[in-house]
């Protein structure tokens, strides 16, 4: 079988300062993967350097994503072959309708796939199902992308994204965070109802909760840029009992 | 698995002008220079009456009085006015009753332009005054307006067959004493549109005139005038191109509007002249006047722009409100380029009660040019309870341009209320990634963002221009960013 997503020996430093120190993860195709970490242990940084943002400084290692070497492309090109970040702070973009910018997003990841743009119509029935499923109101699509929108409704917004675009590989960046009970179910039901063989996840998430929901196949405790303990979701409960004291030493 | 894997630079993107191309047709030139004899011989090209010679040559003396204005912080070597030429025609001279008699190359160049004149006439029904060089050579839909009492067509076919709307509305928003560039027109019109709509009636088409610079080194001295009667409405729209050029271009065209009691013009423009090369070589200079003036009661003039082109913009549009009760908005999106000089904005004259205007402005700088919006809001002590509302907002691409707001506002009375509102900005990298992180490539996620930024104008555009005025932002803006 093909290999998805390889990460080996990876460190990443931002002004100097080493971030992520020789990280190594394997990532096959269907599995989910969560990372779990303290504040500051480098998980952010982690998912921005996968996705290619600017301004952080790859020292050593590689990241091979479908045999490829991830860092020769640019963000565009890593999200069209099947990179998707849930940011966790999702910027306002002012005067670009949130409806138009997922056609834009979606036209540009299948013009890349060598598929034609969605006819309206079709592309209407899709998002209008998808917001229904994640409780967005349909006069959310018309606002300006996340413009005057709360903390939750963003998150849901970027949970919209993803199942519009149906990623290879969905990185969910504190997605749980700002989100209230309620909402909370419904964008984890939501995010877990896309599960297939074809598509991964890596789930960043402070806390076990969102993990009850999306059952991960493996969760990582991520300390000090590094992975120093991997198992199965028994981890994710330990954690959740007590701390991440345990792992701190190692 | 692609083989684009290498990652792309600016050059894939830069393509050359795109309209940068010129047609060989043969000009008939008025010899270079300017003198009396050369406004006589554009009176005489066109065969106009004597008041409007004396007309011109009244304006060259007063010319010949002035000074080139400098007061705007745009920058250019001195014009030499005497090393240009003042009228050049296509040769072909009959009249033409149809476009199958238009000159082949004429119509070629429109395809290229992506103006297909019939398919306009059967598709888009806009009614297309073409401006090539200085001589109108097509006007469709005349039948259908004048169904409706609705004069659209040429300056100088106007002068012929309605001198005594010419005379009567002629220079009386932009007298030829009124500035430099102004008064040069007035002397050396080559030609233009003429516009009159009859009391009560909405004019059933938007309007629309396509310029375009051709002939090697003559200047261009447009001039338009429109005129609503009372209670009529009408919606003109113009849009510009012009093939590439080394030396410098003088465009200096004058635009009047006339609104009588509750008349409303709305008058939109796209502008894309050659605005010079990454250098800074080459591009047109563009001194031009527009102003509409709210002459009756209740009366309306709203003016939209979308400039992208030109080495250096001048240019304020202006609305004089006369009339009680009248209101004039300005929406303008402004991009500069390289070494492009902007140096543009409106002026809103209060002089009815109860008048109003709106101002909104959008700057968009990037490479190393410099964007400045000029704007005069004067309220006078007879305009009682006037108010105007300002935005101006400017978006800079990169480190080496400039963007600058100068507000001038007088406000006479103590009933009016003035706003004025300033924002200037950079892109966002977040923006930026974010818009790339979903599939964008970066030209694809600027265009978005400045699209955006750009929206509460855009939407003032009527729609087949709106979707024009897109395009052309996202070309404008193609390898810009730092």
């Amino acid at each position: 079988m093909k290999e998805f997503l390889n990460i080996k020996n990876l460190s990443v430093s931002v002004d100097e300062k080493s971030i992520i120190n020789n990280l190594n993860l394997k990532i096959n195709k269907g599995e989910i993967h969560a990372i779990m970490g303290p504040n500051g242990s480098g998980k952010s940084t982690l998912s921005n350097v996968l996705a290619g943002k600017n301004g952080y400084n790859i020292t050593s290692g590689d990241i091979l994503f479908c045999e490829e070497n991830l860092l020769d492309f640019s963000p565009d090109e890593r999200a069209n072959k099947g990179i998707f970040l849930a940011f966790q702070y999702p910027v306002e973009i002012p005067g670009v309708t949130n409806i138009n910018f997922i056609k834009t997003a979606l036209e540009s990841n299948r013009e890349f796939q060598g598929l034609d743009p969605l006819k309206p119509g079709d592309f209407l029935k899709l998002i209008k199902e998808k917001a229904e499923l994640l409780g967005i109101p349909e006069d959310r699509l018309k606002r300006q992308l996340n413009v005057g929108f709360s903390g939750g409704e963003k998150k849901r917004n970027e949970a919209l994204q993803l199942m519009m675009l149906n990623p290879s590989l969905a990185i969910l960046d504190e997605t749980d965070s700002g989100l209230d009970v309620d909402a909370f179910k419904v964008v984890a039901d939501a995010i877990n109802s896309t599960r297939s063989k074809d598509n991964s996840m890596l789930i960043i998430t402070h806390y076990q909760r969102l993990l009850e929901r999306i059952q991960p196949d493996i969760v990582h405790v991520f300390v000090n840029g590094s992975i120093t303990e991997s198992g199965g979701p028994e981890l994710a409960n330990e954690i959740e009992k007590n701390g991440y004291e345990r792992f701190s030493n190692g | 698995m692609s083989d684009s894997q290498e990652k792309l630079t600016e050059k894939d993107f830069k393509d050359p002008y795109e309209y940068g191309f010129e047609t060989e047709i043969d000009s008939d030139f008025a010899p270079k220079g300017l003198n009396e004899e050369i406004v006589k011989f554009i009176s005489n090209k066109k065969n106009e009456p004597k008041w409007l010679l004396d007309w011109r040559l009244a304006a060259y003396k007063k010319w010949l009085t002035m000074a080139e204005p400098n007061w705007s912080s745009v920058r250019y070597p001195a014009i030499d006015y005497q090393d240009s030429y003042y009228y050049a025609a296509p040769k072909k001279t009959e009249k033409i009753e149809s476009l199958d008699d238009v000159d082949p190359k004429l119509l070629e160049t429109y395809n290229k332009l992506g103006i297909p004149l019939k398919e306009q006439e059967w598709l888009a029904g806009v009614a297309v005054d073409a401006v090539f060089d200085s001589v109108s050579v097509g006007t469709t839909f005349k039948e259908r307006l004048k169904e409706d009492g609705v004069i659209f067509c040429s300056f100088s076919e106007a002068v012929n067959e309605y001198p005594d709307l010419v005379k009567k509305y002629l220079g009386t928003v932009i007298p030829t004493t009124d500035n430099y560039f102004a008064t040069l027109n007035s002397a050396v019109f080559s030609d233009g549109s003429f516009v009159y709509i009859p009391p009560g009636v909405k004019c059933p088409m938007e309007l629309s005139t396509y310029f375009r610079i051709n002939a090697a080194g003559t200047g261009q001295f447009e001039r338009t005038l429109v005129i609503a009667d009372k209670d009529s409405y009408v919606s003109y729209l113009e849009g510009c191109t012009a093939p590439m050029r080394d030396e410098h271009q003088l465009h200096a065209a004058v635009v009047e509007l006339v609104a009588l009691e509750g008349a409303e013009i709305k008058y939109s423009t796209v502008q894309n002249w050659y605005p010079g090369d990454e250098e800074g070589k080459g591009g047109v200079y563009n001194f031009v006047t527009k102003r509409g003036d709210c002459r009756g009661d209740n009366s309306k003039i709203s003016w939209t722009q979308v400039e992208t082109g030109s080495a250096i913009t001048w240019k304020y549009p202006s609305c004089i409100l006369k009339g009680n009760n009248s209101s004039g908005e300005f929406y303008s999106i402004a991009v500069s380029n390289n070494y492009q000089q902007v140096d543009s904005g409106t002026k809103m004259i209060h002089l009815g009660k109860n008048t109003s205007s709106r101002i909104i402005s959008k700057g968009i700088s990037t490479g190393n040019s410099s964007n400045a919006y000029r704007g005069l809001v004067s309220i006078h002590s007879k305009a009682k309870n006037s108010r105007n509302f300002t935005q101006c907002d400017s978006l800079l691409l990169t480190d080496n341009c400039s963007a600058s707001t100068i507000p001038y506002i007088q406000s006479k009375n103590i009933d009016s209320i003035v706003e004025h509102e300033a924002t200037s900005s950079k892109i966002s990298e977040e923006q930026l990634f974010y818009c790339q992180q979903r599939g964008l490539d970066e030209e694809e996620a600027v265009s978005l963002i400045v699209n955006g930024f750009c929206k509460d104008v855009l939407q003032k555009l009527p729609m087949e221009f709106a979707v024009e005025a897109q395009k052309l932002l996202s070309v404008s803006l193609e390898g810009s960013v730092g």
